[in-house]
């Protein structure tokens, strides 16, 4: 039962980082219909944003974060513009290699500039602190992830919800022509929600130097694979999917490093999504038609 | 219009193939740049990676070589003759490593030591197979640089001085099982690499000789960085000791990772977990009770360790690596060869090789086995506090 818990603690933490990731993909497809494949890149741009804050500048873990949002959000924006926005009434696949192009120039400039070695993100930026509760061990930084991806998930919603630049994103996604007649300006829409995105994308990078203490280049490959896989395993397109497609993900993944084999972990997790799209094509929350962002 | 079409490819490919046979033969070797030897002494050829991607391999290694050579000279040479090295740089790479062979079978060399990887030893075996000359390869430790994978055979004019990659998991075990006193342990391992899945074989079979059990056998790939699904899980079977064979970018993490978790158990590893990351990544604290196999310390206390260690310091001024130790026990090696065959003659050389037995190296005692791969001894080392410490010397 202990290891039970501990399991589920992990697969909540590793599922929170998945989720935060997955909302920028799902997010950025309910609108342009595009698989952002940089998405990935940018959480590592905010993961070396964060460490550089850390390290040059000796800021703390909550401004690094902060700062990398911002800087990650801006790139969002720039990406859009430069990369995307060109593309916008070309085939669906021009976009997807563009975003492809988009990644590995995000990876490989790193490396031009930073170096293809990893940087260990310092022990300083985060203490961490073992809670020992009834023999479950549980760390402030699973804390940290677990609450801060779920702060950020609050105020998203809130956003699109309860906010002007929500209302229009949504109307932006339902119907891009209808919204433009309604005065509704496409393209600033666009580039917030590449912002918003981006900025989520870029907390979850800080995440994973704290949670995993090094960075490297190339590190937005797997955990940006498997949180597009997440999204789409929640119906890509809709927010509540993501979410919930990202914890999904995690958990599964620990169960069966945990209680099958390890050396099947990312076989079983695969299949478990290929079964669930084999059954329901929209994904879990998927509709026919409905509301999208 | 492909049969056309392949037509025409297959006359390209023929035209380039052709090309770039008579490309190879223009492409003749490097002019010699060592002094012309004199006629009584022997020579002997290094062929060594001193620049490019792996040059401090190669200088590490060449600088011990040719301290060996300064010695033996020194004491009167071998066979009343002294030994002539012709340095040759293969620039780290595996056709350079060739060329750089052809030449220095031309300078009638008795053996080549050289080059330090796997691929450059690899270029440069036909050339010496064909000239009969033995290679003695400082460091090359994948499986195939002696043996040939589709026969099955043991190159004839190909040895090593090193132990091979999933030797080192013999070590362990023996360690774990002699030293440590493990009754069982865990086997969590790096299964996207050779290096990690034949270090696994080998200690899996050596524990279970000793009386071990193997309590359960997991398995990470590179990149991977969340390690506490199964680590929760290797926490619930509470074994004595796990052996972690990977490098050091997961086993850092993964060693965090399991001493957050509350796993006190010793864990032993490879030569792949030697790099200043893994304090900055893990920490001083977790890597405590934590052991990886090397073919060499500087810190040894043997006597003839100690007093090459001193030497290298006096003539190069900084501390001999692994690669220094090997590129000086290739030279050792090679003038035991010598004396046994009691001729310079590169064919009685390899014969004579071949059947070293308890030969006393710098990196331990050493018997040339059929494959001829060392049966010798590893070193130990310890993480005492963020410092690498031997801890002892494993003689199997």
């Amino acid at each position: 039962m202990l290891e039970l818990i501990q399991q589920l603690v992990n697969g909540l933490s590793l599922g929170a980082i998945y989720a935060l990731i997955a909302l920028g993909y799902t997010m950025v497809y309910g609108i342009i219909k595009l698989i952002n494949f940089a998405h990935g890149d940018v959480m590592m741009v905010g993961a070396f944003v964060g460490y550089f804050s850390v390290t040059l500048l000796g800021t703390n873990i909550l401004v690094a974060m902060l700062a990398a949002m911002a800087v990650c959000a801006f790139l969002g924006v720039i990406i859009e513009k430069v990369a995307y926005r060109p593309l916008r009434n070309a085939t669906r696949i021009a976009s997807l290699i563009t975003a492809i192009g988009v990644s590995f120039l995000l990876e490989y400039l790193t490396i031009f500039l930073i170096g293809p070695n990893q940087k260990v993100f310092p022990a300083s930026a985060f203490t961490v602190k073992a809670y020992d509760i009834a023999g479950l061990s549980i760390l402030n930084k699973d804390v940290f992830v677990f609450v801060s991806a779920l702060v950020l998930m609050v105020i998203l919603q809130y956003i699109i919800k309860y906010t002007k630049t929500g209302k229009a994103m949504r109307a932006v996604s339902l119907d891009m022509e209808a919204a433009v007649l309604m005065g509704i300006s496409v393209d600033k829409t666009i580039s917030m929600t590449f912002a918003i995105g981006s900025a989520l994308a870029a907390a979850a990078g800080v995440m994973v130097g704290v949670y995993y203490n090094t960075i490297n280049p190339l590190m937005g490959i797997i955990p940006g694979l498997k949180a597009f896989v997440a999204a789409v395993l929640g119906g890509i397109g809709i927010i509540p999917g993501a979410m919930v497609g990202g914890f999904v993900m995690g958990l599964l993944e620990t169960m069966v490093s945990g209680y099958g084999n390890s050396l099947y972990r990312d076989a079983v997790a695969f299949g478990v999504l290929i079964l669930i799209l084999l059954i329901k094509p929209t994904g879990i929350f998927g509709k026919d038609s409905g509301e999208k962002v | 219009m492909s049969s056309k079409n392949n037509r025409k490819m297959a006359i390209l490919i023929i035209m380039m193939f052709m090309f770039s046979i008579v490309a190879g033969c223009g492409q003749k070797a490097p002019t010699s740049e060592q002094p012309a030897p004199a006629a009584a002494a022997i020579n002997v050829g290094i062929n060594a990676e001193l620049s490019g991607g792996v040059a401090s391999y190669g200088t590490n290694a060449k600088d011990g070589a040719l301290l060996a050579i300064e010695q033996i000279n020194a004491a009167g040479g071998v066979l009343g003759k002294q030994l002539n090295p012709i340095v040759r740089d293969c620039k780290s790479l595996a056709d350079e490593a060739m060329s750089v062979s052809a030449a220095l079978a031309g300078d009638k060399i008795v053996a080549q030591i050289g080059p330090l990887t796997s691929g450059n030893v690899a270029g440069s075996t036909p050339v010496m197979t064909e000239n009969k000359i033995p290679l003695i390869a400082p460091a090359a430790t994948a499986a195939n640089v002696t043996v040939d994978e589709k026969t099955g055979l043991t190159r004839d004019y190909i040895f090593r001085v090193c132990f091979i990659d999933p030797f080192q998991g013999t070590l362990m075990a023996q360690f774990a099982a002699d030293n440590l006193k493990v009754k069982n342990a865990v086997i969590y391992g790096d299964t996207s690499s050779d290096y990690g899945k034949g270090l696994a074989e080998y200690f899996k079979k050596t524990f279970t000789e000793k009386g071990g059990t193997i309590l359960a056998t997991e398995g990470f790939v590179k990149n991977d960085r969340d390690f506490r699904a199964t680590l929760t899980k290797i926490k619930g079977l509470n074994p004595e000791f796990i052996y972690v064979p990977g490098y050091y970018e997961e086993v850092a993490p993964l060693i965090k990772q399991a001493r957050e978790l509350g796993i006190t158990a010793a864990i032993g590893g490879p030569d792949g977990w030697d790099s200043p990351d893994m304090v900055a990544v893990a920490g001083a604290s977790a890597l405590n009770k934590t052991y990886f196999t090397n073919h060499y310390s500087s810190q040894d206390t043997d006597p003839k360790v100690v007093a090459f260690v001193q030497a290298f310091k006096a003539k190069y001024n900084k501390e001999p690596d692994a690669f220094a130790a090997l590129g000086y026990d290739s030279v050792q090696i090679m003038v035991q060869g010598i004396k046994d065959a009691q001729a310079a003659d590169p064919v009685k050389l390899a014969g004579a090789l071949s059947k070293i037995k308890n030969f006393e190296g710098i990196t331990g005692k050493m018997s040339i086995d059929a494959s001829h791969n060392p049966v010798k001894a590893g070193v130990i080392i310890e993480f005492k506090d963020g410092k690498q410490v031997m801890n002892s010397r494993i003689q199997p």
